[in-house]
């Protein structure tokens, strides 16, 4: 008897608990799931955003995308120039309790710094890190570099005693075919805790009431939900079973924005898409290769209507763009973003004047899977190609078929989308693509072009401390990349959420990334 | 009959040594796994070792050798994207795959067995040539079609039942179930009737031809010369002897509703095997793509093995190797 009443009791009050505090729940409808909960074991952008909610960095970007103290609440560049003093926030705790020290940051950049880490390339300056005290860590790094910051707003800091405990002070090895305790497990200092997972079903996150900063969401939950049909996606967005998706499909919104209570927040995302051309002897067919002439790549692009792709192929919702990177981005000068005419006759006439033979065949690569609606950009362009007397023939397979052909160089012309992730700055896509392919630059460079002066404008902007200064060598860089035509900007993409009536807030950032701790829900009455 | 075992034993492990085979030939044009697994900025180094370490630069016999005599222990590896066990990630999976192609199989007993055999009795009225001429849409509408229809139909418009996912569900041991919780059982619904029209039209086809060709033999015209009441001697006479070539056809059909479960998963989000092998395929998670390719040929061996052997005890003439065609179904 004596139970019952307990029980009757407990049951009261827990029904009273409900109705007093309804839960502010965002049900996350996304395109895939996330690899697995730990980031640094499979280099994948989008696993790194959600768990950036669980995992913090030592700095982090703002609603206006820029970088402002995280974890770490100062630093400074001592004399030497190479090595970085970060002093840490005190009174932070991991979810499990444990502290905030100095020893978990240098646990955590040696993890994913470590050879076994795929995301090592994130940290390409990185050299080592020591502790000063429990709140100040030294950084060191292999020369002067202005965009460590940048960097570390990306390397989520582990709990060096949790790692040590559970075997997990290195990433998973997938060659070694061992797993992790972090693959399962995460315990972070961010806003939000995981509290169960069920891969490709659902993942659920709730509020961490400890977190040190003061929170402008006022979620309680977050269940993130992978619904890799787009249909499907649709479906339950107006069903009401997700009530926000970061992935709504470019046919869907006129039909979305129609529906009476789904409100579509669309923008232009950082990723610009570009043409790259091949700077090889012949080409991939044996014949001559003209595209590393200059006036032929010009004549390329000015039979390119850039207009009709941005009406028709992108159904007005792109932004048509003259320069390599975005406007955003640090590095972009108004200068740099024009385009020149659409002029088929006068591109004809440079092709005849270059000793481009009529008719001259060539691979254009593109992916089925990569940027929006990219196959159809890729047919369009091709046909405009064939109609200055050109032959392109046009190679549309998944990313993971094509970029063995990109790289290797077995492939002609190819398409690619650069959005500066996770840098944020014009250094990226001018050291990794621009630059001449050399030990850890030029990774994208597929076509194989090198431009010595571009090399040294980069180099520059690379050991540059002086914001002004490197910016200007940025710039002076992008103009080089412009007057070349190394490779043909189009434009940058749209991207599109959608949320249902409950989300009363749903920044959206240009970097395509959810950031959920600005999102506000609407309780339930 | 034991020498009948042992040849059908051996012709079981060949099967299945081809079939990894023929994965391991495919899986070269699905890509190269390390392009998804890093990040942009690694460098070419980079990229090298980590294929130079997954063991991807070794010859293509190195490779199928390496993954054969793993896999005779049990060992799959390790998934590239998730890095989970493989055979913990597709044990995972099986009971959420299975729930629905069991659930799949009863609808389409509970609706094909009696739809056949009203075709078959009425054959001459309207809701019988209705009825045939429903089933040759089922039979061509392609599943994925299906599942929108059903979702826009009762998840959109209706708001009756969950568009994705499997609800809640209840752990034992090692299977989960949603068949035990109201919400496991709601989302089980759609999947389940997506998946099931096909099986539901091709037993009702084969429920009316068995039924006509019984109807016309003697006992059945005995029966009705005694004045056995017909509803009696179609649902109880005829259709029992009926139902034996339905139980076979049931019982092969699993192997095939397990390994096309996948699209019917892909479009509800079905956390099943299928919809683990299609994440595989877009991540070239080469460990798990040649565990599920494995396993589903594993469940047809034995599912055709099973029946083969079955049919050699039941009719000893198929045990003499000229008489032995009626027996494998392939």
């Amino acid at each position: 008897m004596q139970m019952r009443r307990i029980l009757l009791a407990s049951a009261a009050i827990a029904a009273f608990a409900g109705t007093a505090q309804a839960e502010t729940v965002l049900k996350w409808g996304a395109n895939r799931d996330i690899g697995s909960l730990d980031p640094y074991s499979y280099g994948d952008s989008f696993t790194i955003n959600v768990l950036n909610h669980v995992y913090e960095g030592l700095v982090r970007y703002n609603r206006d995308l820029k970088i402002e103290p995280a974890l770490a609440t100062s630093w400074e560049i001592l004399e030497d120039q190479i090595t970085w003093r970060f002093t840490l926030r005190e009174d932070v705790t991991f979810h499990n309790g444990n502290p905030f020290t100095a020893e978990d940051v240098v646990a955590s950049l040696e993890r994913v710094s470590h050879e076994t880490s795929p995301l090592k390339g994130n940290l390409p300056a990185y050299v080592s890190a020591a502790v000063v005290d429990t709140h100040t860590v030294d950084v060191t790094l292999n020369g002067t570099y202005p965009l460590l910051l940048n960097d570390l707003t990306n390397i989520h800091i582990f709990d060096k005693e949790w790692m040590t405990e559970h075997d997990a002070l290195l990433p998973t090895d997938i060659g070694a075919g061992t797993e992790g305790y972090a693959t399962y497990n995460a315990n972070g200092t961010g806003p939000f805790v995981v509290e169960s997972r069920q891969p490709d079903a659902k993942t659920v996150f709730v509020v961490n009431p400890d977190w040190w900063d003061e929170a402008q969401h006022n979620l309680d939950r977050i269940e993130l939900t992978p619904v890799t049909s787009a249909a499907t996606r649709v479906a339950a967005l107006l069903s009401g079973e997700i009530n926000f998706t970061n992935d709504a499909p470019v046919q869907d919104l006129p039909r979305l924005a129609a529906a009476p209570d789904v409100q579509v927040l669309e923008g232009v995302d950082l990723r610009t898409v570009m043409i790259g051309f091949p700077f090889r002897e012949t080409l991939s067919t044996g014949a001559p290769n003209p595209f590393s002439k200059r006036e032929v790549r010009e004549a390329l692009y000015r039979a390119i209507d850039l207009d009709l792709i941005h009406q028709r192929v992108m159904r007005g919702k792109s932004r048509i763009a003259g320069a390599t990177v975005a406007p955003e981005i640090p590095g972009y000068v108004e200068a740099l973003d024009t385009v020149p005419g659409f002029d088929p006759d006068a591109a004809r006439t440079a092709l005849a004047e270059a000793g481009v033979p009529e008719g001259l065949e060539f691979e254009f690569n593109c992916l089925s899977d990569g940027l929006v609606n990219e196959e159809q950009v890729c047919q369009a362009i091709a046909s405009m190609w064939s109609r200055i007397g050109l032959a392109p023939k046009l190679d549309v397979a998944p990313r993971a078929v094509q970029t063995p052909k990109r790289t290797g160089g077995t492939t002609d012309v190819y398409t690619l989308g650069w959005a500066t992730l996770p840098m944020l700055d014009a250094y990226s896509p001018l050291l990794q693509i621009f630059h001449t392919k050399e030990g850890n630059s030029g990774v994208f460079n597929w076509g194989g072009w090198s431009f010595p002066e571009l090399d040294a404008l980069v180099q520059a902007a690379g050991s540059e401390l002086d914001v002004e200064k490197r910016l200007s060598l940025e710039t002076e860089a992008l103009q080089i990349v412009k007057d070349q035509h190394i490779m043909i900007p189009l434009h940058q993409q749209p991207m599109a959420w959608a949320v249902t009536g409950e989300v009363a807030e749903m920044p959206l950032f240009p970097d395509n990334k959810p950031r959920l701790w600005f999102a506000r829900v609407t309780p339930d009455a | 009959m034991i020498a009948f075992l042992i040849k059908r034993m051996a012709n079981a492990a060949f099967v299945m040594l081809a079939v990894a085979l023929l994965a391991f030939v495919i899986f070269r044009f699905f890509g190269d796994p390390v392009e998804m697994m890093v990040n942009e900025q690694a460098t070419q180094a980079d990229r090298a070792e980590l294929r130079e370490r997954l063991g991807l630069n070794d010859g293509f016999a190195t490779q199928y050798a390496r993954f054969v005599t793993n896999a005779v222990q049990g060992d799959f590896g390790i998934s590239y994207r998730n890095q989970q066990d493989v055979m913990v990630l597709i044990k995972d999976r099986f009971p959420a795959t299975f729930e629905l192609v069991l659930v799949a199989t009863v609808i389409s007993l509970v609706v094909g067995i009696p739809l056949g055999v009203i075709t078959a009795v009425h054959r001459r009225s309207r809701l019988a040539q209705a009825l045939q001429l429903g089933s040759i849409v089922g039979v061509s509408l392609p599943s994925f079609v299906v599942g929108i229809l059903l979702i826009l139909g009762f998840s959109v418009s209706l708001g009756w039942l969950p568009a994705f996912g499997r609800g809640e569900t209840v752990q034992i041991g090692w299977w989960s179930t949603g068949l035990l919780t109201p919400s496991g059982r709601a989302a089980l619904v759609l999947p389940a009737v997506s998946l099931s029209t096909f099986q539901i039209t091709l037993v009702m086809r084969l429920v009316r031809a068995e039924m006509l060709e019984t109807l016309r033999s003697d006992y059945i015209k005995f029966a009705r010369a005694r004045g056995v009441p017909a509803a009696r001697v179609q649902w109880r006479h005829a259709l029992r002897n009926c139902l034996m070539p339905v139980i076979t056809l049931t019982g092969m059909q699993i192997g095939n509703l397990i390994a096309f479960a996948l699209v019917t998963e892909t479009v509800f989000q079905w956390p099943g095997m299928g919809m683990l092998f299609i994440q595989a395929v877009t991540f070239v998670d080469i460990p798990v793509m040649a565990a599920y390719l494995l396993l589903v040929s594993l469940i047809f061996v034995v599912l055709n093995t099973v029946v083969d052997i079955t049919y050699a005890w039941v009719d000893p003439r198929l045990r003499d190797d000229s008489a032995r065609s009626g027996g494998a179904h392939g």
